[in-house]
């Protein structure tokens, strides 16, 4: 089966010009990855990678058998929209948008009529529906965290990043959100790689391929 | 959501900064607006009201004083002239025509003024009901005197002394409305036309004056030829008790003095719009800062830069679009609530609904501050580092 995912001696030169090597993996579809590392191991750098956002110094990010420093900038921009979906540790919801309008930021970055019906879909399955026209300050922690993943998961990506999702959670909210990430990643069959340092989530991940990075 | 709608969103994000930004670029707009209609038509005023007229002769005076008394009707006139001064400049061969005007009453605020059938020739003016007088004490209104004081045809009113409005009544010598003016833009449409021995009749009720005696108050002089410009003044000049004006000169320094006034309001206009620009600069520079994050973020969910950089201008166009619409309507308002303050002094026609073929400069000059003001911002909007999401918190 074709990778969704494929690193091949990928190395990064950061400006000041240390070096970092990751090791190569290799994702199928549906399959979870968890980097595990403490701050600064490199894992917000390789997500970067992933995401055709940095240049690899040395190596390829090869994903569904497209090299992406094979594609121009604008390719990638594409390429970013369509296949991947992201949840970042500050979950970077517009104020100034409601969560259907926050919903619709995907479509609009592409320049796309947003999909009215996918994203009622998505705010049903996540428990949103109630609080679709409400503003992110207006939610409570959980829901914003909610309204991330249905952000992310709304344009149906092949693959998630998820980085550090839990670090502003309590117990409860740090489980349902791991709960909610791997059953939209199991329902899409989208391949989803979560970077964290969090032992809760740890200890929550049997079902994970593991890195450990340095 | 389209990214108009985005940026409309982000805009109005920030309610206070946003109106603020409107109401500077909409004033300045709307005083750019109403120096062009107003300058615009005072312009067009004066070169209609100009009609055929070279040269005003009136009493020793300021000629300027003449002129404003002579062709619009705005000043009083310097005194009056022998009636015999119209013969003698009929004489001259370069005069083709020399139209008597004679001033000294009024109803209520709009002069009586004696004259003959060619001061209407030199507007192409004629009554739209009605007719011309035939007789003395037989008047023809303004269009606008007819709107304004209600007469119709067959009513008779009696003129004040004076062209204020405020005199003494002639009542024992009414006039009877035979002609109501088609309405032309013209001084004609503020003035009551009689002829020239009604005025006379008036004023001679108590005591008879001989026709040597009789005076008229000025004399609208057309030339036969063009270079009848360079004698006719001096020669006028030099006869005794009498001032030439050339309205085409002293409305050139009118218009130059009136332009200094426009000047001044056009200068405040282009501060305020600098000023604007430079808020509403600060203004999306600040949001481009506050809102990274989201701008990253679009980045990340695969805007290109460049979609980015045209949602930050959206913001400044929206601005613009608005401040223009709203500038012009204030520009437009303000002519008008102008005109019927101009209207009320029975002064210049000034209109609201007056259009400039200049006008299409003012959505232009909106457009080029909004993008000059958006430029920077756009930007730095352009080249985000999106990698920045992907950090721990700042």
């Amino acid at each position: 089966m074709l990778a969704v995912i494929e690193l091949r001696g990928l190395r990064y030169r950061y400006a000041q010009g240390a070096e970092m090597a990751f090791v190569d993996l290799k994702l199928a579809p549906g399959q979870h990855l968890l980097l595990r590392g403490a701050s600064g191991s490199g894992k917000s750098t390789l997500l970067a990678l992933m995401a055709g956002l940095l240049t690899p110094a040395e190596g390829q990010v090869v994903m569904s058998g497209q090299a992406l420093q094979e594609l121009n900038p604008r390719q990638r921009d594409a390429w970013r929209g369509e296949h991947l979906g992201f949840v970042p540790q500050r979950l970077h919801l517009s104020a100034a948008l409601t969560v259907r309008g926050n919903l619709a930021l995907p479509y609009v970055a592409a320049g796309l009529r947003p999909d009215g019906q996918r994203c009622d879909e998505l705010l049903e399955q996540l428990g949103l529906a109630a609080v679709a026209e409400r503003l992110p300050h207006q939610l409570s922690v959980g829901q914003a965290q909610r309204v991330a993943l249905a952000r992310a998961l709304v344009r149906r990506p092949r693959l998630l990043l998820a980085d550090e999702p839990s670090a502003s959670l309590d117990d409860a909210n740090t489980a349902q959100v791991l709960d909610l990430l791997l059953q939209a990643a199991y329902e899409q069959g989208a391949t989803l790689v979560l970077a964290t340092h969090d032992a809760r989530v740890i200890q929550r991940s049997a079902s994970f391929t593991l890195r450990v990075l340095p | 959501m389209s990214l108009l709608k985005l940026a409309w969103r982000y805009l109005w994000a920030q309610p206070l900064t946003a109106g603020l930004n409107l109401m500077l670029l909409s004033l300045g707009l709307a005083a750019i607006t109403f120096v062009l209609l107003v300058s615009e038509q005072i312009e067009a005023g004066v070169r209609r009201d100009l009609a055929g007229i070279d040269l005003v002769v009136g009493a020793k005076g300021s000629p300027m004083q003449i002129m404003l008394a002579g062709v619009f009707h705005l000043d009083v006139p310097t005194g009056n002239i022998p009636l015999a001064t119209l013969e003698t400049l009929l004489a001259q061969p370069l005069v083709a025509r020399a139209v008597p005007l004679s001033l000294g009453d009024s109803l209520r605020g709009y002069r009586i003024v004696g004259t003959t059938p060619d001061y209407l020739d030199l507007y192409r003016a004629r009554p739209g009901e009605g007719r011309l007088w035939q007789r003395p004490l037989e008047a023809v209104l303004g269009a606008e005197v007819a709107r304004k004081t209600g007469l119709k045809l067959g009513d008779r009113f009696a003129g004040s002394h004076g062209l204020g409005g405020r005199g003494d009544a002639h009542d024992e010598q009414a006039y009877t409305v035979v002609g109501i003016l088609e309405p032309g833009g013209t001084v004609l449409d503020r003035l009551v036309l009689t002829d020239l021995t009604s005025v006379w009749a008036v004023h001679e009720a108590h005591h008879e004056i001989h026709e040597e005696d009789r005076q008229i108050t000025m004399a609208l002089v057309s030339y036969r030829s063009p270079l009848a410009a360079i004698s006719m003044p001096r020669w006028v000049n030099a006869q005794e008790g009498l001032q030439a004006a050339a309205p085409a000169l002293e409305t050139a320094r009118l218009l130059r003095m009136v332009g200094a006034g426009s000047e001044v309001l056009r200068g405040f206009g282009a501060v305020l719009l600098l000023a604007a620009g430079l808020s509403v600069f600060v203004a999306l520079l600040h949001s481009v800062r506050a809102r990274q994050s989201d701008l990253a973020m679009l980045r990340m969910l695969g805007a290109p830069p460049w979609r980015v950089g045209v949602l930050v201008s959206l913001e400044a166009l929206i601005l613009a679009g608005l401040a223009c619409l709203l500038g012009l309507a204030l520009g437009h308002g303000l002519t008008a609530l102008l005109g019927q303050v101009l209207a009320a002094q029975q002064s210049l026609r000034i209109s609201g609904a007056w259009l400039s073929p200049w006008e299409w400069g003012v959505p232009l000059l909106a457009l080029g501050l909004a993008l000059a003001a958006a430029a920077w911002p756009a930007w730095a909007a352009f080249r985000l580092d999106v990698t920045e999401l992907l950090q721990a918190p700042r």
